[in-house]
């Protein structure tokens, strides 16, 4: 189980580094789909089932199906000049790199990793009943919350998509 | 788990695995044959008898054709499109319970390869992947049409996954359980989930429809329009699995909508055969051997549905398309979910 | 515009039902059909195995008759090759030698008789047009699909009657 684990951590965080490096956007995209899967495997070794088939379904099947939508459309990447970029790019792009580095270990400099606890652990904590109970009784006013924020945000959407009277598409 | 249940659970997935093959490949006999008796036509009957050896003689033919890769098209991604199409339609029929289970020896065989407690939702997460392999297909091709016919497949999926999931909600509401093995045990007998969602049926149906990019909704593959839409480029058995694919995904919606709404193995009087045979033992094998072959039939009678459809049917405008997704199926959807819901509140405050 | 006959219909657009716009009628209707066309008779010949049947005078290949006695009947006059609406026959006439005369009737004869089959419309005129009585169009026999377009130009060989040299009658 451990080797599968590190397998898979480094599977992950190579495919992870190949989505920045990767010239082609669309290349960039398959791998960021790969790392999902990974991610999704990293759910199964935890027992947590549900997690890992929503995040495939939700990310790998919806999200990045419409990023790979938006850049096929776009057909980036075709001419090469596009890809030369200037001194003052990557002089910023140096400045927000180390920017976040400081600001990623700042925050993680004082947490520490939570032990495992092999007699009170819960290898049924990830299944779908258990996750469905803590959702709807502990972290109710969260999830109801975060679900106003979705009908917001399509309410939205709805609103600038909608045609204006007198206006005509296509 | 036991070597010996390892073993057998190997050997089932060859066989399942060795079972969808056979029947997508002649599947695209009878989708010929039917096409043919549609139109008043005898269709192929020259290749064995009447014709049987007409898919070998097919793949024989895509095996041999030379391949062909487009001077500038993405090589590596140009030979994994159709690679990802097959795999994932191999990977979904993985968690359907095609019988309940046999009594061997004394063991418990359960003629189901995998048994998840999120088998509905795995199904649903192998179905919105097939995309992909069209998507990555018709992009390497490098050719305007086959983009084209990708968008389009892409599009369509996406709009019409979102009403499949909310009518399925409306049956993992009833049932409560994810397992399809359970929802399969709960429709016992002639207790169908059809009676109780004919609506949600009929929505899944047509997304099924979509899903699998099916006519009238084959808006991807569009002859008319797009030449051949995402597999335009593709040709010998690069075409071959791109074809295979759409007819293992047809087989493995169908199981899953036997599953689902026409209660799987279960059949009428299947107690009554129970109790009939004093043996126990011999009991339960006939029953679920007779389940099996039920369950089949369910899935090729609705394969056939899925051919009668295309030889009846036009394909939709790509704007009627969207609209029936989008402003029809969806809502019908939600309204489905929420009568579905006042129903179970309204049987559990009556009794 | 005044209408002519008064027999123009004014057409209504009127709003559809809700069993029409909810368009499952109608595809149930017309599953109906293709499914009675499922179980109809086919209208398909097995070809090689069945044949259409073809009516009694119904023109063919050509075939170039052979007298009583074998010897062939055409003494290349040429009216057939007028008579052709399509410019399909060709012949070259010669002058029979002695020694030749169970071989062909009169003394004139075709040396070469090609119809081009591509040409040809199978009309039958020079059937009509022949004083001898020695082209027809059978019956029973079609020229059939070659690869080549040579193949179509049918010389004597493949047009004159063969000799029936086991008939003992």
């Amino acid at each position: 189980m451990e080797n599968l684990f590190y397998f898979l951590a480094s599977l992950t965080l190579l495919c992870a580094l190949m989505v920045v490096i990767s010239k082609n956007p669309v290349h960039s995209i398959l791998f960021l789909i790969i790392t999902f899967f990974t991610i999704s495997a990293h759910y199964i070794l935890l027992n947590a089932q549900f997690l890992a088939v929503v995040n495939i379904i939700v990310y790998a099947g919806a999200i990045m199906v419409l990023f790979l939508f938006v850049i096929m459309f776009l057909s980036v990447g075709k001419n090469e000049r596009d890809l030369e970029t200037s001194a003052m790019t990557k002089v910023a792009g140096t400045i927000a790199g180390g920017l976040l580095f400081v600001v990623m270990f700042a925050a993680l400099k004082d947490a520490h990793v939570g032990t495992f606890d092999a007699e009170n652990y819960n290898s049924q904590i990830g299944m779908v009943e258990n996750l469905g109970k803590v959702l709807y009784t502990k972290y109710l006013l969260p999830f109801e919350l975060a679900s106003v924020l979705f009908l917001v945000a399509m309410v939205g959407a709805v609103m600038l998509g909608k045609k204006e009277t007198g206006e005509r598409h296509f | 788990m036991e070597s010996v249940d390892l073993i057998y659970r190997g050997i089932f997935i060859l066989v399942i695995f060795g079972i969808t093959l056979l029947i997508a490949t002649y599947s695209t006999y009878f989708e010929r044959k039917i096409a043919a008796f549609i139109q008043d036509r005898v269709g192929p009957n020259r290749a064995g008898p009447f014709g049987l050896l007409q898919p070998l003689a097919d793949a024989g033919k895509l095996f041999f054709k030379e391949e062909f890769i487009p001077a500038k098209a993405n090589k590596a991604l140009f030979i994994i499109g159709p690679g990802i199409a097959m795999l994932v339609a191999g990977m979904s029929s993985a968690v359907i319970p095609f019988g309940d289970m046999l009594l061997v020896g004394g063991r418990e065989i359960w003629l189901q390869a995998i048994e998840v407690n999120i088998g509905v939702l795995y199904v649903f997460g192998i179905v919105s992947l097939g995309v992909y392999g069209l998507m990555i297909g018709g992009w390497a091709s490098n050719n305007k049409f086959s983009l084209l016919g990708a968008i389009r497949a892409a599009s369509q999926n996406i709009s019409y996954e979102l009403a499949m999931g909310l009518s399925l909600i409306a049956v993992i509401m009833m049932t409560g359980s994810l397992s399809l093995r359970e929802i399969a045990e709960q429709q016992q007998g002639f207790n169908w989930n059809i009676w109780y969602q004919p609506l949600g049926f009929i929505l899944f149906l047509v997304c099924a429809f979509a899903e699998t990019n099916r006519t009238p909704f084959d808006l991807p593959e569009s002859e008319a329009e797009l030449i051949g839409g995402y597999h335009t480029e593709y040709g010998s058995m690069k075409l071959g699995m791109y074809l295979f694919a759409e007819y293992i995904n047809i087989f493995v919606v169908s199981a899953v909508m036997s599953t689902l709404y026409f209660g799987a193995y279960n059949f009428p009087f299947m107690e009554n055969l129970r109790s009939a045979i004093s043996d126990p033992v011999l009991a339960n094998n006939v029953v679920t051997i007779v389940g099996v072959a039920v369950m089949f039939a369910k899935i090729f009678a609705f394969i056939f549905f899925f051919m009668w459809v295309r030889w009846t049917l036009p394909r939709f405008r790509y704007d009627q398309l969207m609209k029936l997704g989008w402003q029809i199926l969806i809502p019908l959807a939600i309204l489905n979910v929420v009568l579905t819901g006042g129903a179970i509140l309204l049987k559990d405050y009556l009794f | 515009m005044e209408p002519l006959s008064n027999r123009s219909k004014k057409v209504q657009k009127r709003e559809m039902t809700f069993a029409e716009r909810a368009y499952l009628p109608a595809i149930a209707q017309g599953l109906g059909i293709t499914l009675k066309h499922f179980f109809k008779k086919k209208a398909t010949i097995n070809y090689p195995e069945q044949t259409r049947e073809r009516s009694d005078i119904w023109r063919g290949l050509h075939v170039l008759k052979r007298d009583e006695n074998g010897a062939e009947r055409c003494t290349a006059c040429g009216l057939c090759a007028v008579a052709c609406p399509a410019e399909a026959i060709t012949m070259i006439a010669g002058e029979r030698k002695a020694g030749e005369e169970h071989l062909y009737r009169e003394e004139k004869y075709a040396v070469t008789y090609e119809v081009n089959m591509l040409r040809c419309i199978f009309c039958g005129l020079c059937e009509e047009a022949c004083p001898k009585a020695a082209i027809f169009l059978q019956d029973d026999k079609l020229a059939p699909a070659r690869y080549e377009r040579d193949e179509f130009i049918y010389g004597k060989d493949r047009l004159v009657e063969p000799l029936k040299t086991t008939e003992t009658k």
